[in-house]
């Protein structure tokens, strides 16, 4: 039989067993494409309808132009810096500790133990975090208070934890073990030969890592610090229950903004924020996925 | 490799180990010692915050709204997602990484942007339908969606599903029947990991029922906070090491089967599962 014998014959078998088969198969999704439509595709339809309406529904653009005002201009430029800073310490921290585990047994009970620990802990967050830290160095914490009997007062100028730079503090609580979680794959993809490679061509420590290694895992090692930029300026929870007034980052203010109890419940102004905020994370985990998709060419 | 360089480093691996290894079981270690205060400076140690917390309405009726808010969840998740996946595989193949990239979505969609799209619809549900804290579980679901994916897709993968259903349904097997007694007894500890990863989430939420106006066992931890500081340090411990339990098991036992022939190419591939998971990893407890 010729080869376009075959398809003709394939071709008119196919339609009908698969239009019987079609029909009926086309229900077991159903579903799963009206729950998702419903609370997945509906919300966020709202969000960019309302983000771009009155209250009475007529076309605007006042909602973005009101995200110029000083108070949420400051707020997303404090929670750039949180997210920037606790990036940066969560990265370096996490990628020692990646190094770390990486040159021990890699099937040692510590490599097990660190990576499900990180696991575990990079789920943290919430209510629970905060608290963690204030019962640690909060102005009762158990540290705090060991410290100023050692003569050691690390509140000199007033108590910090519920500011900024506490924020920072503990988003590395959990910015750390995403860190090693992600960045430990490209580790692992280095290879004991290539340091060997370098010495015998007569590098050292040095060259090694600035001209092998580095450039190797600069891809990966950007990547996954957006990844954990991303992480950190979608938490809100945490803030939430450090901060209990005014809104210091933006997942704060469209909290307050949602709340009418401030006086000032603005849901349109919220909808275009929160706009805002997907937007920054869908374009910073799109540069992070290509970033990883260099480093996935290498790594085996 | 020379011997003053393997000094070096086992110097900074220890120094590593023992910084970090302080600085992530500290907080964990000052809590319990938190909630075990008594009242005054000088007061012996006493469990009196542990105490007062089945003393306490409010967080007695949150506990067990998040739990059954957790069971909710998970069952949901399975019932709704274990047989379109299945089916997608089955007769829409092509439609598989449509459903992948769906189920994905929630995850580049902070929590805090999705509550507000969501607020409209609660307040649609209040009205016509309950306000009960249990239809928290539709916005749940939407929270669990990457993570259950993931856990179940890896366990899809894992079995030859197509072979399996057909050979069931050729000894007369109704589909019911196949989902049931071929597929999940297959893909058992899959459906564990799922449903231990929502179980976590759930328990730790806070972001959708504080903006929903509904107490969940996070949300009343924070008002209890306001009045009393060790109880309510007291729960969030209890609801931590419970999460803890529920993510140590999920991390030590619920493993993907690895092939004997290909252990290498296997490991790789679950490292990067794992890596992309914590790519994935809880924006929903923040």
């Amino acid at each position: 039989m010729t080869a376009a014998g075959s398809t003709a014959i394939a071709a008119a078998g196919r339609p009908i067993a698969g239009s019987r088969r079609l029909s009926l198969s086309w229900v077991g999704l159903v579903p799963f494409f009206i729950y998702t439509g419903l609370f997945l595709f509906l919300p966020t339809l709202i969000i960019v309808v309302g983000s771009l309406t009155t209250k009475d529904g007529a076309f605007t653009t006042a909602n973005f132009s009101g995200i110029a005002q000083s108070y949420l201009v400051k707020a997303f430029g404090a929670s750039i810096v949180i997210s920037a800073a606790s990036a940066a310490v969560g990265a370096v921290g996490g990628a020692l500790l990646a190094y770390a585990v990486a040159t021990g047994n890699p099937r040692g009970v510590l490599r097990r133990t660190v990576t499900s620990a990180s696991g575990v802990f990079a789920q943290f967050g919430g209510v629970t975090l905060a608290f963690a830290f204030i019962a640690t160095v909060g102005y009762t914490g158990v540290v705090y208070l060991f410290l100023k009997d050692h003569g050691i007062d690390f509140y000199p100028k007033g108590v910090w934890l519920y500011d900024l730079p506490g924020l920072i503090l503990i988003y590395t609580y959990f910015q750390i073990p995403l860190m090693l979680i992600v960045f430990l794959p490209a580790l692992d993809g280095i290879r004991p030969q290539w340091r060997e490679a370098t010495e015998s061509l007569g590098g050292g420590t040095w060259h090694y890592w600035r001209y092998v290694a580095g450039p190797l895992l600069a891809p990966s090692f950007l990547g996954c610090t957006l990844l954990l930029f991303a992480n950190s300026f979608s938490a809100y929870a945490t803030a939430a229950a450090l901060i209990t007034q005014g809104g210091v980052i933006v997942p704060l203010q469209i909290a307050n903004l949602l709340t009418s109890e401030t006086g000032r419940a603005a849901p349109g102004l919220a909808k275009a924020l929160a706009l805002a905020m997907i937007v920054v994370v869908l374009v910073v985990t799109t540069l992070y996925t290509l970033l990883q998709r260099r480093t996935s060419q290498w790594v085996r | 490799m020379t011997r003053s360089r393997r000094f070096k480093l086992q110097l900074f691996r220890i120094t590593i180990f023992i910084v970090l290894g302080a600085f992530f079981l500290v907080p964990i270690g000052a809590m319990l010692e938190f909630s075990t205060r008594g009242n005054a400076i000088n007061a012996p140690r006493n469990l009196d915050a542990w105490k007062n917390i089945v003393q306490t309405p409010e967080l007695v009726s949150a506990i067990t709204a998040s739990l059954e808010l957790a069971v909710i969840t998970c069952l949901a998740m399975l019932v709704l997602l274990l047989p379109t996946m299945v089916w997608v595989r089955l007769r829409f193949p092509q439609l598989n990484r449509a459903i992948e990239f769906i189920c994905l979505i929630p995850l580049t969609v902070p929590a805090i942007a999705l509550v507000v799209g969501m607020v409209p619809i609660y307040r649609w549900i209040n009205i016509n339908l309950s306000d009960s804290i249990l239809t928290l579980a539709f916005a749940y679901l939407i929270l669990v969606l990457p993570y259950s994916y993931r856990a179940l897709d890896a366990g899809l993968s894992a079995i030859d599903l197509k072979t399996l259903s057909e050979a069931a349904r050729s000894l007369g097997a109704r589909w019911g029947t196949v989902m049931l007694r071929v597929v999940v007894p297959n893909m058992s500890s899959a459906i564990v990991n799922a449903s231990l990863i929502s179980v976590a989430l759930v328990l730790g939420e806070f972001t959708f029922a504080n903006l929903l106006a509904y107490e969940n066992l996070q949300v009343a931890i924070n008002y209890v906070s306001l009045v009393d500081a060790g109880t309510s340090i007291a729960v969030a411990v209890a609801a931590l090491l419970f999460a803890f339990a529920l993510l140590m098991i999920l991390s030590f036992v619920g493993r993907p089967p690895v092939p004997v022939a290909k252990a290498e190419d296997a490991e790789f591939r679950v490292s990067q599962t794992v890596g992309l998971s914590g790519g994935l990893i809880g924006r929903a407890g923040r």
